[in-house]
């Protein structure tokens, strides 16, 4: 008998990977959605909609309701009214426990709001699955724990709610950033008009509807869609005690100047442009995973992102090696396939920008990088991209590109890194690898960041406080330090 | 024959130094009864500058002490104004305050001084604490001074209102350019030698006397200022101050009076949070 000996193939191995795609019978979409105002959806006396898109697609997924200035202005009244016969009043063990159960029912429908997050925004279906959602729930169930508990804070003082809340949040974790925003106002007593973005605005209205279904007090959530010009009514409204932004810095500078010689509270979460920086010791497999989520999470539509990476100089060729080995893995496309690592660009106008800041970048001077991956027919999509040879004065090491866009830069010592990495209008975040503890510490303290991830990146928890310094904005969302900005107080 | 009494000349403090206004100007200090007191240094737009650019260079120094340090230096700065309580009292009272007003004044500046720096090795354990996140990550938020804040002090109290907004901002780390009492300027003229004299590093606290119609603007609009104590604008100048902040996202805080408080120092620090991943 002879064995039969097969020779191995030497074909290069297939990494093709069969569709897996979310079901979406799940959701039980209207055609029209309405304004939320009072507890129920309403027609907006704008009598103005405009279309939700699926940016995967370009497919119309919903008309939606423009709140014109009657329109906010009746939230606003809403808002006022349940601010002081209902939610001002209310005990806070009482509201404690109406935010828990919306916590609850976010959990129950988790899946449904993670594939209207996916069709609604283009981002992955397992990241709206796995972190956008889960996040959520955590931040209403970690804020509703806090209602009753306000005077335990901070020390030394009595608070109180401010009223009423104008919160315009951006498309980029559309319920991510609702939950930063409503959670916490809910919890310190005060009641809210939210305006989500133009091009994600379903999600916040299927929570609105999840919140009734709770049983929250009609007014004390309304949620008014619309674009700029919506939000530029909320947070001008004279009734509105508090305006909270996340948004692009130019428009945070805008809202700073629209509140200047009022009294209106404010809190900013900007733009970014943050240092990721690797030292010869780092562990270097890690970072590189730490450098792909850090820049590629939800398209690299993130203010937080890794978008400037950092080399020291003796390991920075093999490390792009590796790095642009790692990016070939990558799978972009349809963003309710469960494969999806890099999903649907949010918006034609996002693309735009993204296309024209990598422009700038081949004028200029860097050598970009893309893998060779094929992109969808249709729906807005862009390759995850890199460039080296950065020089620091480059637009694409300057601006925020919000996009799947990678520049990198090298230093040599830790006193360059720092120098390099400070060296920015902005101050949201950072990140650093070494695998030395006492360095590791010592760049946390140098870095103008107000978040700082040592050997890991954008990591992201109801109980950490987040917010930048300078021109990054300012105010802390999540944790103890989220409830400061929704509450006024005297001291004893 | 009387002797001739030898009179101060009151300039600007920049940099560990008393400059005159590099403008040449100056104005008078007048008392109740509208007579002169002396004549102060007005300071100029570039004079502002120039405060803001030591300012600048001595932030990492004075941000890098121990928060103990910065505790023994202001206790330091209320026994230095303890010793010379007799001339603010002469000056308060020459500005126009009653003999009793103003040695409670002077008193409460002590005070205020001392409270203040028992906090600068405490404040971050009050404002600062580990995040219990739901994952093997140590995860720690801390204050970090916000970096270079203009201060707007008050026209009056002239000096316990310049030392209530000056001292919290100090604590955490700040360095600071003040806008002193247009109206009441020597006490704050002799504060800055009371600064001087108490191991306050050069550059920490610039001391601007003028008009503050005309210096706001400058300090509002100024890109290397990250924040501003508007305790002593008018409702005019705090519009102005906060239109001028846009330009690079300053934190503006509004008037609210001469008491004490750490959230007064809160107000000047930025919450940094740190992780880092627990594994073998």
């Amino acid at each position: 008998m002879t064995a039969e000996i097969t020779k191995p193939s030497t074909a290069p191995l297939e990494w093709e990977y069969a569709t897996s795609r979310e079901a979406t019978d799940i959701l039980d979409l209207e055609d029209k959605y309405g304004l939320f105002i009072d507890g129920e959806f309403v027609k907006p006396k704008s009598k103005s909609y405009f279309p939700s898109i699926n940016p995967a697609t370009e497919e119309t997924i919903a008309e939606v309701a423009e709140a014109g200035e009657a329109d906010v202005d009746a939230a606003v009244s809403a808002a006022r009214r349940a601010h002081t016969e209902v939610w001002g009043p209310m005990p806070g063990a009482e509201r404690a426990k109406h935010i828990f159960r919306i916590a609850r029912m976010i959990q129950e429908r988790g899946r449904e709001l993670a594939v209207l997050e996916t069709l609604d925004g283009g981002k992955p279906i397992k990241e709206a699955r796995d972190v956008d959602i889960p996040l959520v729930a955590g931040h209403f169930f970690y804020y509703a724990g806090w209602a009753d508990k306000l005077e335990y804070a901070f020390p030394g003082i009595r608070p109180e709610s401010l009223g009423v809340a104008g919160q315009v949040i951006p498309w980029n974790f559309p319920m991510l950033m609702l939950a930063w925003k409503v959670a916490p106002a809910l919890a310190a007593g005060n009641t809210v008009v939210l305006k989500p973005a133009e091009t994600t605005p379903l999600t916040a209205l299927l929570l609105a509807s999840i919140a009734t279904e709770a049983g929250l007090p009609p007014g004390v959530l309304n949620v008014v869609t619309g674009a700029g010009k919506t939000g530029a009514a909320v947070v001008s409204h004279e009734d509105v005690d508090k305006v909270a932004f996340t948004g692009s810095t130019a428009v945070g500078k805008l809202i700073q100047s629209q509140l200047a010689g009022t009294d209106k509270k404010l809190t900013l979460e900007l733009g970014g442009k943050a240092a990721h920086v690797i030292f010869e010791d780092a562990p270097l497999d890690q970072a590189i995973e730490g450098v792909i989520n850090g820049i590629f999470f939800n398209q690299g539509h993130v203010c937080c992102a890794g978008s400037r990476l950092l080399v020291q100089e003796n390991i920075h060729d093999r490390f792009v090696d590796k790095l642009k080995r790692r990016l070939a893995t990558l799978r972009v496309g349809d963003p309710l396939d469960k494969n999806t690592d890099v999903g649907a660009i949010n918006s034609r106008a996002q693309l735009d920008k993204i296309n024209e800041l990598v422009e700038s970048g081949q004028s200029e001077g860097a050598e970009m990088f893309q893998p060779d991956c094929v992109l969808p027919d249709r729906g807005f999509f862009f390759k995850p991209t890199l460039f080296t040879n950065v020089a620091q004065s480059h637009r694409i090491a300057q601006e925020e590109i919000f996009g799947p866009v990678l520049s990198i830069l090298s230093f040599r010592t830790p006193e360059e890194a720092v120098e390099k990495a400070n060296n920015t209008p902005y101050g949201l975040s950072a990140g650093v690898w070494t695998s030395k503890g006492s360095r590791i510490l010592w760049m946390a303290d140098q870095m103008k960041a107000g978040v700082v991830w040592a050997n890991t990146y954008n990591k992201f928890d109801p109980a950490s406080p987040f917010g930048g310094y300078k021109e990054s904005g300012f105010g802390r969302e999540g944790g103890r330090h989220g409830l400061l900005p929704y509450l006024k107080w005297s001291e004893s | 024959m009387s002797r001739l009494d030898v009179k101060k000349t009151y300039k600007l403090y920049i940099g560990g130094k008393f400059p005159r206004s590099e403008s040449g100007r100056s104005y008078p200090a007048l008392n109740k009864d509208g007579e002169v007191l002396a004549r102060v240094a007005s300071a100029s737009r570039k004079d502002l500058r120039d405060a803001v650019r030591t300012a600048r260079g001595a932030v990492s120094g004075w941000a890098g002490r121990s928060g103990y340090n910065r505790g023994q230096i202001l206790y330091r700065i209320a026994e230095t104004l303890e010793d010379r309580a007799g001339t603010f009292v002469e000056q308060l009272t020459a500005s126009g305050s009653t003999s009793a007003a103003a040695k409670k004044e002077v008193g409460q500046a002590v005070d205020r001084l001392v409270w203040y720096a028992g906090w600068a090795d405490k404040f971050a354990q009050i404002y600062g604490n580990l995040n219990p996140v739901s994952g093997p990550f140590f995860n720690i938020s801390a204050p970090e001074p916000t970096g270079v804040v203009g201060v707007i002090a008050p026209e009056e109290p002239a000096l316990l209102g310049l030392v209530s907004r000056l001292a919290p901002v100090l604590v955490p780390g700040n360095t600071t350019v003040v806008l002193a009492s247009e109206s009441v300027p020597m006490p704050a003229i002799t504060f800055s030698e009371v600064l001087d004299s108490s191991d306050v590093p050069a550059g920490v606290v610039n001391l601007l006397t003028g008009s503050k119609d005309d210096l706001i603007p400058f300090l509002a609009d100024h890109m290397d200022v990250n924040a501003v104590d508007a305790g002593g604008a008018t409702p005019n100048q705090l519009t102005r101050v906060q239109e001028g902040a846009v330009h690079n996202v300053k934190r503006v805080v509004a008037p609210d009076g001469t008491g004490q408080s750490p959230y007064r120092i809160a107000a000047f620090t930025e919450t940094k949070t740190v992780w880092h991943p627990k594994g073998l």
